[in-house]
């Protein structure tokens, strides 16, 4: 039980996206359709378990002064590890997806974690963290990335609500609309959290 | 074990053993995907030839013509030309470069084109992969055809709120043309059978 809380409380009490405001820049720019916040949200996911799980591993042998420049090369090798085994076995995941996997390297929410909870902690709860922490991720993600579509083309999951025809609240899909819907969204969780004391 | 101390010489062999284990990793992992990257590539080319081309029976892959950063590829069937493909690209595009496969009748009419790679504005720019923009250059011919959108006293329904990336993707397909047009006109190509001379006459005769 008591090790249950390091994998829900990144799905709401700590949300990296609404609560921690952490990632922001991969959450305004990917999230223009649900489908980009699913593979956004998971392909950061195993970055972040993996990470976490070497950088937890790693801990006793980084000296303080250079822990930040070991924790990056260990990011940067998940990521691209990422990236060529998806262009080499799901290119067409690849071809949706492929250009914000490098994005992964600069998303703070990996390093955060690293920084504030993996180096600190034991292998099994750094690795519950990372795959709480990732799926919060993703469903933030995924909520913004459905609000936007819906919004902003008229679809979901590329399904079609309305004729394409249709005018549609263009700026949503723009990034005005991205600030918009995340300034709401943050609103949203902030009442809630307060209404029920999370 | 006590996390070790920051003096010099722990730092340095620490961050040299973590690189060169990644690099090891990474190595690794390098050297397991490249046969997969490169066969996927190549299939990606091939259903995107495909796409651009009617039914043909040869292997245009086996035998690409590179001029000026563009490929040429021709499709047969039963020896006979049944049309080229050309893999073009832009670097007006709203993020840069991207690249198209248009695909040409015999006589320099657009069967259809296919978007290989692009990095535009998802939902905006990228919609040019969806046939509602892409199908309005199907069955025209560039030379009366103007590759310019309306905006610009062309011929092409741009994306709304994409006029760039259709500017660009019309400025490729331009490209593709004018390439098309000076690289395989009849006699500068080698053909592979003699059947296919009989049929120089209904290739484009140049001129743009």
């Amino acid at each position: 039980m008591s090790n249950m809380k390091y994998f829900t409380r990144g799905l709401i009490k700590e949300n990296p996206t609404f609560v921690l405001v952490l990632g922001t820049c991969p959450t305004l720019a990917v999230t223009t359709a649900a489908m980009n916040g699913i593979g956004m949200g998971l392909a950061t996911t195993f970055v972040l378990v993996f990470s976490n799980l070497f950088i937890s591993m790693l801990k006793n042998v980084i000296p303080d002064k250079v822990r930040i420049a070991a924790f990056i090369v260990v990011i940067a090798t998940f990521v691209t590890i990422v990236d060529l085994t998806m262009k080499a076995f799901t290119p067409d995941l690849y071809k949706t997806l492929g250009i914000f996997i490098p994005l992964i390297v600069v998303n703070c929410i990996i390093l955060g974690r690293a920084e504030a909870f993996a180096q600190k902690n034991r292998i099994s709860h750094s690795i519950l963290d990372g795959i709480g922490m990732g799926l919060g991720f993703t469903l933030a993600l995924t909520l913004m990335g459905s609000i936007r579509e819906i919004l902003g083309n008229g679809s979901i999951f590329e399904f079609r609500l309305i004729s394409q025809e249709a005018k549609t609240v263009l700026m949503f899909i723009l990034p005005p609309g991205a600030f918009l819907t995340y300034g709401y969204l943050i609103a949203i969780m902030n009442r809630i959290k307060e209404k029920y004391n999370i | 074990m006590a996390k070790i101390e920051s003096s010099f010489k722990n730092m340095l062999l620490s961050l040299f053993l973590i690189s060169a284990g990644m690099s090891a990793a990474l190595g690794f992992v390098y050297s397991i995907t490249k046969g997969p990257i490169e066969v996927a590539n190549k299939q990606k080319e091939v259903r995107a030839i495909t796409e651009v081309l009617p039914t043909f029976d040869n292997d245009p892959t086996a035998n690409v013509k590179s001029i000026d950063g563009l490929d040429y590829y021709v499709a047969t069937e039963q020896g006979k030309i049944c049309g080229f493909a050309v893999k073009t690209f832009t670097d007006k595009g709203f993020s840069g470069h991207f690249t198209l496969m248009v695909g040409f009748k015999p006589d320099g009419i657009i069967n259809n084109i296919s978007v290989l790679d692009q990095k535009e504005t998802p939902g905006l720019g990228s919609k040019m992969k969806e046939s509602r923009f892409k199908n309005q250059f199907q069955g025209k011919n560039p030379a009366d055809f103007e590759l310019r959108v309306k905006k610009d006293g062309g011929k092409v329904d741009a994306i709304t709120a994409a006029t760039i990336s259709s500017r660009a993707f019309c400025d490729a397909v331009q490209k593709a043309y004018d390439g098309y047009m000076q690289n395989l006109k009849p006699n500068t190509i080698q053909m592979p059978s003699d059947s296919i001379v009989s049929d120089t006459t209904n290739l484009p005769k140049g001129g743009q």
